[in-house]
């Protein structure tokens, strides 16, 4: 290869590059095309507006000690939750019960804890089912559109024009109160807000050109649904079932509060409270646990739900 | 306009008579019967009980019986409270619950409104920082937990009020708080968030560049159609004040719907328990229909021909 030389036989820039400076350069040297900084995926991009967020993190943080409490607060106390003791009812907190006993006897703390791991299973049980569901009806409607859509969205109408609470109550009228009855009653219209967001995001998304470049090399609309739109729209449908936690958690403390919450001798915060509520002006003290738990955790819920849905979607931030 | 109202009219009957049907067969799907008690009733009794009820006739008989006479607007007999209809009972507790409902109301649509307005007129400030938190507390704390509490400092300890009961006006005060705490702070968000996006219209620069006092610039401008929001508000709000009507009627012991509610479950009087659950679906649905026309009347740019999306 002919090199290029000046008059002056000598190959001079202004800038002092020399003739070594245009070598060919071999592939192992092309560091042109390496991203040198880290790239950002939209899930860290999330993730950092996240932690930037105190009160979000906060909650998150008091979340997940809520949630290691509730595991292991019952073996910390050294009561069993049920184990009665009529010698010692309606203590007020001491070194050996360390939020008091009720009524015949059981260890407040143990409870408190053993509650506050039933109120987040009855939470997030509930927003599993209210996912599962509302996401399969959702999908279903905003990807196929027209008939299938307007039948399903009259019957998500109707149901949703019906009073969730007063449904709810009634199933657990007939059903037995349990944990399980609970959550399928909550669901029963739970899912239905989480199918209308999943409907607006697909029919948003569906027109995209990648949607129709997977569909042009063959693919089923399952897959298209499942691979391609719904992981689009994971953003509102968590936001969603952050959202969904604390409302589950607050209807099963007020099905409780009706006497159709968890049974004894197993313990919601709801009962808890509700049982204490009976002899709050002499017992004040056996509501003060569950009522801070209680709050605390939809509180940490609402925190960090806001945040989240702030993180994942900047433009909705006011 | 008229099609639309028609149609959610339309829509609402059909919605009832779901709810009604779905009632009167979840509540014959129970086993048993309210006259089965620890106490042998002799057969003969039990029959006549069983007659006068109409629980003797096939399930289909009763069926058309029930929604004929829902048609008539009559809701049978309380099966635990004897010769009282179960119209009666609805009448004698709504006049509470309405009462109370309506200063809850009140309440919750002034402090929710003027909390939302400071906090977007201190935008990033302490006040607005802190008015965010009081919501979000409002939200989070559960109306039973609200109530108890106001119960046991304001009512026993301090004792400014009558713990429970409903005879003169003060006994008003801490059922209304209670009740309004979880809308207000709603409405507090919404006013606010709604604010914020206002008070950055043009419009409001325009009156600005005139010269306008800052309180008819916040009046007249901003907070007119700030408010559009509060306005959709008022349909989950109904649902809100109802549910928690019927804690807070428990706790502080008010003989409204909400109180005959939780007997009605508890005593598991069915007639009773299906007219309730009825009446406080009507009271829900016509709130959110005219929480549709009166959005349409404030707001010209709603057309509600125009369907619903997302």
């Amino acid at each position: 290869m002919a090199t290029i030389e000046t008059k002056h036989g000598q190959a001079v820039d202004p800038q002092g590059l020399t003739k070594a400076d245009f070598q060919k350069l071999d592939h192992s040297e092309k560091k042109g095309e390496v991203v040198v900084r880290e790239s950002i995926s939209a899930w860290k991009d999330a993730w950092l507006r996240l932690r930037s967020n105190k009160y979000a993190m906060a909650s998150l943080i008091i979340l997940l000690l809520i949630v290691i409490m509730a595991l292991i607060g019952q073996s910390i106390s050294g009561h069993d939750y049920r184990s009665q003791d009529y010698m010692a009812t309606n203590e007020k907190p001491s070194s050996n019960h360390w939020f008091g006993t009720d009524d015949l006897g059981r260890d407040v703390f143990a409870r408190t804890w053993m509650g506050t791991g039933i109120s987040l299973q009855v939470g997030l049980y509930a927003a599993l089912v209210d996912l599962i569901i509302g996401v399969i009806v959702g999908g279903i409607m905003g990807y196929f559109g027209g008939k299938v859509d307007e039948i399903l969205n009259r019957i998500c109408d109707i149901l949703y024009s019906i009073p969730n609470m007063l449904i709810v109550i009634l199933l657990i009228v007939v059903l037995e109160p349990s944990m399980f009855t609970i959550v399928i009653a909550l669901s029963i219209t739970g899912w239905i807000s989480m199918a209308w967001i999943v409907r607006g995001q697909i029919m948003q998304l569906k027109n995209q050109e990648y949607v129709l470049a997977s569909r042009s090399l063959g693919a089923s609309s399952g897959r298209i649904l499942f691979r391609h739109l719904i992981p689009n729209a994971i953003g509102p449908i968590i936001v969603t079932l952050t959202m969904t936690v604390p409302n589950a958690i607050f209807a099963e403390a007020f099905l409780s509060f009706l006497g159709l919450g968890v049974q004894s001798p197993a313990a919601s915060l709801g009962t808890m409270i509700n049982d204490a509520l009976k002899a709050m002006t002499v017992y004040p003290w056996r509501m003060l646990f569950p009522a801070i738990l209680i709050s605390l955790t939809m509180l940490c819920f609402n925190i960090f739900g806001d945040g989240l849905r702030d993180a994942l979607d900047p433009k909705m931030k006011k | 306009m008229t099609r639309y109202l028609l149609k959610k009219l339309f829509y609402m009957v059909l919605s009832l008579f779901v709810l009604a049907s779905a009632t009167f067969f979840l509540m014959k799907a129970i086993p048993g019967n309210p006259f089965m008690s620890e106490k042998e009733i002799p057969k003969a009794i039990r029959a006549m009980l069983e007659a006068k009820y109409g629980l003797d006739k096939p399930l289909w008989s009763q069926y058309l019986t029930y929604l004929n006479n829902l048609i008539h607007l009559d809701l049978g007999m309380s099966m635990k409270q004897q010769y009282t209809t179960v119209s009666s009972i609805i009448g004698t507790g709504f006049l509470y619950s309405l009462q109370l409902g309506i200063f809850a109301i009140i309440l919750s649509v002034t402090a929710g409104i003027v909390l939302g307005i400071i906090a977007a007129l201190n935008h990033r400030k302490f006040l607005d920082t802190f008015t965010i938190f009081l919501a979000v507390l409002g939200v989070s704390v559960p109306n039973f937990v609200v109530a108890s509490a106001l119960q046991y400092f304001l009512g026993v300890k301090l004792r400014w009020f009558d713990v429970a009961g409903l005879n003169d006006i003060t006994d008003y005060v801490m059922p209304t708080i209670a009740l309004a705490v979880l809308p207000a702070a709603f409405i507090a968000r919404l006013t606010r968030s709604s604010m914020l996006e206002v008070l950055t219209a043009d419009y409001i620069k325009t009156a600005r560049a005139k010269g306008m006092s800052g309180r008819i610039i916040l009046f007249r401008h901003a907070l007119r159609n700030a408010i559009l929001p509060v306005v959709t508000y008022i349909g989950p709000m109904t649902a809100n004040i109802i549910t928690g009507s019927v804690i807070v009627e428990q706790i502080f012991g008010i003989g409204g719907l909400g109180k005959f509610f939780v007997n009605s479950i508890t005593n598991r009087d069915y007639t009773l328990i299906m007219g309730l659950t009825l009446f406080y679906a009507v009271i829900l649905m016509l709130a959110r229909f005219f929480t549709d026309i009166a959005y349409a009347f404030i707001d010209p740019r709603i057309k509600l021909n125009s369907r619903k999306e997302g």
